[in-house]
């Protein structure tokens, strides 16, 4: 059996083709929001139940409980707020209407606003990223948010364009699958890298105590000097071909747009996982971190709350080259010293790509490193 | 009746039993009996919770997404 979804039903908020008709056909009569992509793929995450409970943006009383408790107020575990920002000018609408959301010149979603609030910035920042500071990506996108949040439930109108959408799964999608292959416990690994030896030493030890592998990359935007997406993508379709077992190693892509919230937003991952219908969430080093905001396990310790999840975390410590050991270990069960570790940082990659090296065969398939050699530019903003 | 607005309850247990409880969390990292309790019916809730029925999909959704996973190649 695989996973429940999170809540106890998988969230489907997608408008039927006579629904969407009729409100194309009056959306002169709507207030109309604009929004971002990465809202808009919140939106999507909310309608195709990979957010599963949420069947909309956070109201005032769940927006506060997600902060203060990380809990939605019916005691879910729940650690990101979910919300839908808007300017005071964009405020043409109230209470109790219907709104529909706009990104670029698409309707994608209709709206039924029940709550209108202003929250306070700093509180917000610190209390999901542990920190004010502007040089922390998830607390610019705070700073430069609307003065208002908007909460209540959507309906999905039009799917946003996918250039990846024969690799992104749903999670009904991946409940069927799992089902139909037969695959009742399933490990799921979050990435937004490029792979080297170590990732693939660390999901083969998951797969080696349970029935399958789901490979999920994060698709969407993120920070500057990360992977490009289509280069995550091709490396890992590579690594799939020639190195994974066909039959219990799944490879499909999700969009959603990184936090970098470090230990609650190792929650949140797991949430979406375990609504793909996954029974395991692989938590290694420094999960969902950015820059030196959070401690190297902290993400770990923070599922130690939350016994109630109904997703089991897998944890493990950092995996490197070790050349007394002669293969991949970690700090658990190899006893040499420093000087014999290479570990896989990723600037050491980076470095190995950037300069067009032969990367060791301890650290990299050399099929993977092709595969990203063959791009031009493979970073954001490169 | 819970007071809205508040965010704890109190529940009456055993005199015995809560001492027991205030041992066994010692040096645990809980920090009250509290803590403890509702961790562990937490815990409990979660459980029981999974036991339930599962929940099932309509053949026709479920063929229609068959069908697409056929298509991507993700069945064969």
């Amino acid at each position: 059996m695989v996973s429940k979804p999170h809540g106890g039903r998988l969230v489907r908020k997608l408008s039927s083709e006579k629904t969407k008709e009729r409100i194309l056909d009056e959306k002169e009569e709507y207030s109309k929001v604009q929004i971002n992509g990465g809202l808009a793929i919140d939106l999507e995450n909310i309608a195709h139940g990979v957010y599963s409970p949420l069947e909309g943006f956070l109201r005032e009383n769940e927006f506060q409980s997600v902060l203060d408790t990380m809990r939605l107020p019916n005691d879910l575990p729940w650690t990101i707020p979910i919300v839908l920002d808007v300017d005071e000018k964009e405020l043409n609408f109230g209470i109790g209407d219907a709104i529909l959301l706009y990104c670029k010149d698409t309707p994608i979603a209709e709206m039924y606003v029940d709550d209108i609030y202003k929250y306070d910035k700093k509180e917000f920042a610190q209390k999901v990223f542990k920190t004010t500071d502007i040089n922390h990506p998830g607390v610019a996108k705070i700073h430069d948010m609307g003065k208002y949040l908007i909460g209540g439930e959507i309906r999905l109108l039009n799917e946003l364009p996918n250039l990846f959408g024969n690799y992104t799964l749903r999670p009904i999608e991946t409940r069927v699958l799992f089902k139909e292959r037969n695959l009742k416990t399933m490990v799921a690994f979050q990435t937004r890298n490029v792979p080297h030896l170590g990732h693939e030493y660390l999901q083969k030890s998951a797969l080696a105590f349970v029935d399958g592998l789901f490979v999920n990359p994060v698709l969407g935007k993120k920070k500057e000097g990360d992977y490009k997406d289509e280069v995550i993508l091709k490396a890992y379709g590579t690594l799939f071909n020639h190195y994974y077992p066909k039959d219990t190693a799944i490879l499909a892509t999700v969009r959603y747009e990184m936090r970098y919230a470090g230990p609650r937003e190792a929650i949140q991952h797991a949430i979406m996982r375990k609504n793909f219908g996954c029974t395991h969430f692989i938590v290694g080093r420094d999960h969902a971190g950015v820059g030196n905001y959070y401690g190297s396990y902290e993400a770990q310790e923070m599922f130690k709350n939350f016994p109630d999840l109904g997703i089991t975390p897998m944890f493990f410590k950092e995996f490197f080259y070790c050349n007394k050991c002669n293969g991949i270990v970690n700090e658990r069960i190899c006893p040499h010293p420093m000087e014999d570790r290479e570990y896989f940082s990723g600037t050491k990659i980076r470095k190995i790509i950037v300069e067009e090296k032969e990367p060791p065969e301890y650290f990299m398939r050399k099929e993977v490193y092709n595969t990203i050699k063959n791009f031009n530019d493979p970073f954001i903003g490169g | 009746m819970v007071e809205e607005g508040r965010k704890h309850t109190t529940v009456s247990i055993p005199i015995p039993l809560y001492e027991k409880l205030k041992k066994r969390i010692d040096g645990t990292g809980f920090t009250s009996v509290s803590d403890y309790v509702t961790y562990v019916l937490r815990e409990v809730l979660a459980s029981l919770e999974e036991e339930e029925k599962e929940e099932v999909f309509t053949e026709e959704e479920e063929e229609k997404v068959k069908e697409r996973l056929r298509a991507l190649g993700y069945l064969d």
